[in-house]
């Protein structure tokens, strides 16, 4: 046992001498347990998250149907098409409203829930089950669940009129003026649950001694709040809005299956666009342009709000990479 | 005093609003389910009335949901196995080997984070035609699994990490390979991480939408989630039919999610805190 100086690893592992005594000499054999360990992880993970990235770049630049040799290059041609199309900058506009209307009403409205719910309220726990059971059923279901209710006549229309509010009816899916909002509100059923439960986890976080503190200090129960909790709530707030607004660029699932994106291309997003196109109509090079802006765009938002919303939250990985 | 009973009676209206609109859009399915379309439009927010059992009875008695269930769950363990078998042994190594490029190696996979599946999808499916994977479950899990990578290795390297090196010494004295130590002793002391990347990995591949849906041409091979947005437009006449149908695919997530409520909630909320 070669006990001698071995200063690597001791930062990781203190008192780890059997160990430092084989980093000593890297040998085969852990090269080829790394191998064995990370070689799979890692085919797996080039080979269907990276390729099909590159792939769509290279595709990006031809004219090409999916079908036949791919030959006619084109440059940048299908990036200008797309940026210059309405239905695609309406479809950009669809989901940055979307994207802004989350952080204008769902936010609140999460925090407001939550920390009403965030009483010693009887069978808290059950409401708490409850109130997250639309986010385990897939957008998928969620959408027919909403399409079904939404027909003319059905049974919103009726409830609405039940309640006086018949006034209110609209042709909840097939008005250009209102669809895109019946999404939202659908989309909000979904996923409210989700930031209620994240935002109670975040309140459990926050000492009730500085609520006390604060309370014996005269401040009033808006002071405390606006002074005390939201602030400390901040890091689970950051989290909430950047996965708010990833969800939000990529939306499809719901359109889809509610409006196909329609009527008239009232309801389009970035997605739909892209595989209206790429699958639809075989516009195969157009559609990877699509794909890349949609990726760009969620990237360079990611990189952007890590580096100057998120760098104060966390230690992890994404911060260190844009340092 | 007053004002903590005012509080109180404020969170329990807000509590009652939010169980109301959670939950009656869901019963709104159930109960829908148990009645005929002539009673649907009638009265739409109505009670069954009498309650017919007859559309859930012919979907369970059809072979189409049972089909489209076993595909679901196919391909969710499939894809969970995979994520989970992979994750964790490259979890390992980068979290208790020494090697250089260990930390960009460990940033690849979570610049994975950034891209969901949605973005990639056009190239993933022109990337899987040419490898004679569309029409496959291969073609679809072998993908989810990729995608589910790099929450996996982001969620299982700290819980590895920071599991105590004399362990592994003891292990190592004791004359286990550090293979062996990873089998017999660090995977089962992180099983609780474990189970909530299993539990992410499986929920995300049960729910998926889009890529079975470019994936799969052949009714016989659809996921749940396909096989309910298709349902619908297929009987898109039969209202009671399709809310049967709904209602029943909701059930296998309803239940899990009863089931393992505790690691969901902890593994979302968890693994969105880093």
């Amino acid at each position: 046992m070669t006990t001698a100086t071995t200063p690597v690893r001791t930062a990781e592992r203190p008192s780890a001498p059997a160990v430092r005594a084989r980093a000593h000499r890297p040998s085969l054999r852990k090269r080829l347990e790394l191998a064995l360990l990370l070689g799979p992880a890692l085919l797996l993970f080039a080979g269907f998250v990276l390729v099909p990235i590159g792939i769509a770049a290279f595709y990006s630049l031809f004219k090409w149907n999916g079908f036949g040799p791919l030959d006619d290059f084109i440059g940048f041609d299908n990036y200008v098409d797309a940026f210059s199309g309405d239905v695609f900058q309406g479809a950009i506009g669809h989901n940055l409203i979307i994207a802004g209307l989350s952080i204008v009403v769902q936010l609140p409205l999460s925090i407001g829930l939550a920390m009403l719910l965030n009483r010693k309220l009887r069978g808290r726990a059950v409401l708490r089950a409850l109130v997250f059971a639309p986010y385990v059923l897939s957008e998928a279901i969620t959408a027919v669940i909403w399409a079904l209710m939404l027909q003319p006549n059905g049974f919103a229309d009726q409830v609405l009129k039940g309640a006086g509010l018949g006034g209110l009816i609209h042709n909840w899916l097939a008005d250009p003026g209102i669809v895109l909002y019946t999404l939202f509100a659908v989309i909000t059923w979904k996923y409210i649950g989700f930031g209620i439960i994240l935002l109670l986890a975040g309140l459990q976080g926050v000492p009730a001694e500085l609520r006390e503190a604060a309370a014996l200090d005269g401040a009033s129960a808006w002071q405390t709040t606006r002074h005390v909790v939201l602030p400390l709530l901040g890091p689970t707030i950051r989290i909430w809005i950047f996965l708010s607004v990833i969800g939000s660029l990529q939306l499809f699932d719901v359109v889809w299956i509610m409006t196909l994106g329609g009527p008239a291309n009232a309801s389009t997003t970035m997605a739909t666009y892209l595989v209206d196109h790429g699958f639809k109509r075989y516009e195969f090079g157009f559609g990877s342009a699509v794909a890349v802006i949609l990726f760009v765009i969620c990237f360079v938002f990611a990189l952007l709000y890590q580096r100057f919303a998120l760098r104060r939250d966390t230690q992890g990985a994404l911060t260190r990479m844009v340092h | 005093m007053r004002s903590r009973r005012f509080g109180l009676s404020v969170g329990y209206l807000a509590a009652i609003v939010v169980l109301g609109v959670t939950v009656v859009p869901l019963l709104f399915v159930v109960l829908g389910g148990f009645r005929t379309n002539a009673q649907i439009n009638n009265d739409p927010a109505g009670l069954p009335g009498p309650w017919i059992p007859d559309n859930y009875a012919s979907i369970l008695g059809s072979s189409a949901f049972w089909t489209f269930l076993g595909n679901s769950a196919l391909i969710a363990v499939i894809a969970t196995a995979v994520a989970v078998g992979l994750g964790s042994m490259a979890g390992y190594a980068l979290s208790r080997y020494q090697f250089k490029g260990r930390e960009s190696l460990y940033t690849l996979f979570t610049l994975g984070l950034l891209f969901p599946l949605t973005v990639a999808t056009l190239p993933l499916y022109l990337w899987l035609r040419q490898l004679g994977m569309l029409e496959s479950f291969w073609g679809v899990a072998i993908p989810e699994a990729a995608f589910s990578l790099p929450v996996t290795i982001v969620i299982l390297r700290p819980f590895m990490h920071a599991i105590p090196g004399e362990i592994e010494d003891a292990a190592v004295l004791d004359g286990a390979s550090r293979l062996g130590f990873f089998w017999r002793i660090l995977l089962p002391l992180s099983t609780p991480a474990l189970t909530t990347v299993a539990v992410l990995a499986f929920v995300t591949s049960w729910n998926a939408y889009l890529l079975p849906l470019l994936v799969f041409n052949d009714s016989g091979h659809f996921t749940l989630p396909l096989g309910v947005a298709t349902f619908r437009t297929q009987y898109s006449q039969d209202t009671a039919r399709v809310l049967a149908f709904t209602a029943l695919s909701m059930i296998p997530a309803l239940a899990f999610f009863v089931l393992a409520e505790r690691r969901i909630v902890g593994g979302l909320t968890g693994s969105v805190k880093g």
